[in-house]
């Protein structure tokens, strides 16, 4: 293992230019500029329709300086899939290969195709980042939508659902490194990107990556509402490695303080909660509770 | 060589010699025996090729579009609604300007179910921007996709092989396997002008407006439409192409194919019925019996169906008293695809310009999910057209019993 980055340490050439087209205090932008740090110039990316595509800039110009295939929106895994034969197939060695792409890319349409690859066994990495809705076409609800949130097609009563649980769906997959990280924390995501890297097989990677115009806050609490998240443990960082569950960084101090931050505090920073009432709240707070309880007691010192 | 085999081995061993690099497929009936054979071929490494057993034809494509795009060369083959699954991707394939191949063992689609063949599945691809050969036998199955690749490569366009499914999937001929030294000479290996590599990074198949931009050295760059005419452009001039490689592939391994169409007692014949596939030679015992009864009866089995080559179709029919166009498939509300492209190109693209006064054009539909082809009900569907007959309303329905 690399000794533990610090922000002084990480690697200083930037992949992603600035003035790319990401809105102001996207997490994306925050999550993709230290992930590809992570991945390295050594790397092909696989994307799919996403505020990715947009991110990395409209024909005849990009905005990072990696090779990027667009792909249908289906298909990322399948895609990585077909880099990784056709690079075994042509004898090129030492070439990462990512897919990455959004919730919607992920939880939803891509699942099959994700699935397919993941019990294939295919060595990529696959990075999910979630921010909890189709943004790029105006706010809609995905598979990983919280319930109680408002978008622009659960207009009046917020999603009814729960949020689906896709590291949950690829741990099943038993492959051999699942995590989860969150844009306010990037060095975790770093480390975690890196860790993956090191591992042969397919590598699945879910990050948390706030997002103002969905969420409904001010851009420059981008980062507070990520550690909001985590630190009210609504969102946890966790790490499942060789099926071996382990809770990881801020959720991990969590564990220590055996203390968590009311989640009204994250809920109520955020436009999309604004129909939830107090009892929904409190519901919110008692599934918290349950799992974290479940945590305290199965990590006991 | 000459073996007794399968359709889908022909096409299997033809794959082979071209020597795929990334070969991914999902299973559907008849395609399977096809790439049950290179998953064979690969496993036991008489072929050089990564095999990826995918979990659907969706991503079937999605494989190969990716290994294309980074420097392989990329084999999928389908049916039906395997094909029709993928067709998202078809769109992709050709508008991101790659040369897969891909075998179609024809198959009508469901609803309802069928397995067996006729060729609405390929047929209703016609306009995803991939170049379509139909081949009538085995041994136009395997020299087919031999050319195909080389068609592909030249043109930075994906090409179709289709053949009918059971009547030349599972059926068994004697062929010819050419040798793999002589396929090597015909088809030199895969150079693409771009392929996704770390020391030249590069952003494929991104937003592109609806205008040209400049790009980052101040150079206008196509805008959509731009793209878009390149790749009709392409197409257009793929249809030389596909006789460039015929020439090629027939000095090379000496024979005598023809790159269009296969034309059979069309010299002095005032009749011409067209088809695509194994009817076009099911049409050549039609075209005999009628013969013995005077009637000067010649058969064209269309190759190229897209691009189609217009000029030299309309050009080998417009001459004629009539043309009967027996067709698989139907465009529903209307009538056969190939019925109004001929149609169509006799109005329009005579070679001396609109045709003044073209042939009687009558169509058939026949043959939809497997139902069963009997030379008697063709010789007395094309009898009457041939001797006077003419209907206002078409199609007509061979075998119908409604």
């Amino acid at each position: 293992m690399p000794s533990k980055p610090t922000i002084l340490t990480l690697p200083e050439e930037e992949l992603v230019h600035p003035g790319n087209r990401a809105c102001s205090g996207c997490g994306l932008s925050i999550a993709y500029r230290i992930g590809l740090k992570a991945l390295g110039k050594d790397t092909i990316v696989v994307v799919p329709p996403s505020c990715l595509t947009v991110l990395q800039g409209l024909y005849p110009v990009a905005a990072t300086k990696m090779p990027s295939l667009n792909v249908t929106f289906a298909s990322t895994a399948a895609a990585a899939t077909g880099v990784l034969a056709a690079l075994r197939s042509l004898g090129k060695q030492g070439i990462t290969v990512a897919g990455w792409a959004g919730d919607g890319g992920t939880s939803d349409i891509g699942l099959q195709s994700l699935s397919g690859a993941a019990e294939r066994g295919e060595d990529f990495i696959y990075i999910c980042y979630d921010n909890e809705g189709y943004m790029n076409t105006g706010v809609q609800r995905s598979g990983t939508t919280p319930r109680g949130a408002l978008t622009t097609n659960t207009p009046v009563f917020g999603k009814t659902q729960d949020k689906k649980n896709v590291p949950a769906i690829m741990s099943a997959h038993e492959i051999p490194y699942v995590a989860t990280t969150c844009s306010a924390y990037p060095l975790d995501l770093y480390t975690k990107i890196e860790k993956a890297k090191a591992i042969r097989g397919t590598k699945y990677i879910h990050i948390l990556a706030p997002c103002p115009p969905g969420w409904g806050y001010d851009p420059k609490y981008t980062v507070k509402v990520g550690k909001l998240a985590v630190e009210t443990g609504m969102y946890d960082l966790y790490e499942i490695e060789n099926r071996e569950f382990r809770l990881t960084g801020a959720s991990r101090k969590l564990l220590e303080k055996r203390k968590l931050v009311p989640v009204s505090e994250y809920l109520k920073m955020q436009d999309r909660f604004r129909g939830m009432k107090d009892a929904d709240i409190e519901d919110v707070q008692r599934r918290i509770n349950k799992r974290w309880g479940a945590y305290f007691e199965m990590f006991k010192e | 060589m000459s073996i007794i085999e399968s359709g889908n081995v022909a096409a299997a061993l033809g794959v082979k010699l071209c020597r795929a690099n990334v070969i991914a497929a999902y299973p559907i009936t008849p395609q399977t025996p096809l790439t049950e054979k290179l998953s064979e071929l690969v496993e036991s490494g008489e072929m050089n090729a990564e095999y990826i057993p995918v979990e659907s034809e969706h991503s079937a494509l999605g494989v190969c579009i990716a290994a294309s795009s980074t420097g392989a060369r990329a084999f999928t083959a389908t049916s039906a609604n395997g094909l029709l699954y993928m067709h998202e991707q078809l769109h992709w394939a050709a508008g991101a300007r790659l040369p897969i191949v891909m075998c179609v063992a024809n198959r009508g689609v469901g609803a309802p179910w069928t397995v067996w063949n006729d060729q609405q599945d390929s047929l209703s691809q016609r306009d995803t921007g991939w170049i379509q050969l139909y081949a009538a036998d085995h041994q136009e199955i395997i020299n087919t996709v031999i050319k195909a690749y080389y068609v592909a490569e030249q043109t930075s366009i994906p090409v179709m092989v289709c053949y009918d499914g059971y009547i030349l999937s599972h059926t068994h001929m004697p062929f010819e396997v050419p040798d793999q030294e002589k396929v090597d000479a015909f088809l030199p290996p895969f150079r693409p002008n771009y392929a996704l590599d770390p020391s030249m990074p590069a952003n494929l198949n991104t937003v592109t407006l609806p205008e040209p931009r400049n790009n980052i050295r101040g150079e206008l760059a196509h805008g959509y439409m731009e793209l878009r005419y390149l790749l009709h452009e392409g197409m257009i001039r793929a249809i030389e192409v596909v006789g460039e490689a015929e020439q090629r592939f027939n000095e090379i391994f000496s024979v005598s194919g023809t790159a269009y169409m296969d034309m059979y007692k069309c010299d002095d014949a005032t009749y011409i019925a067209v088809a695509m596939g194994s009817l076009s030679l099911h049409l050549r015992v039609v075209a005999d019996i009628l013969r013995d009864e005077g009637i000067k009866l010649g058969i064209i089995g269309i190759k190229l169906y897209r691009p189609f080559p217009c000029g030299i179709v309309a050009d080998a029919l417009k001459d004629r008293d009539g043309i009967i166009v027996m067709e698989k498939a139907i465009s529903y509300g209307y009538v056969g695809p190939l019925y109004s492209d001929i149609c169509s190109c006799l109005y329009t693209q005579g070679l001396d310009g609109p045709s003044p006064g073209f042939p009687y054009v009558h169509n058939y539909i026949l043959g939809l999910g497997g139902r069963t082809i009997r030379t008697i009900d063709l010789m007395d569907a094309i009898r009457p057209i041939c001797t006077g007959k003419r209907i206002k309303d078409q199609p007509g329905w061979i075998g119908l019993k409604i």
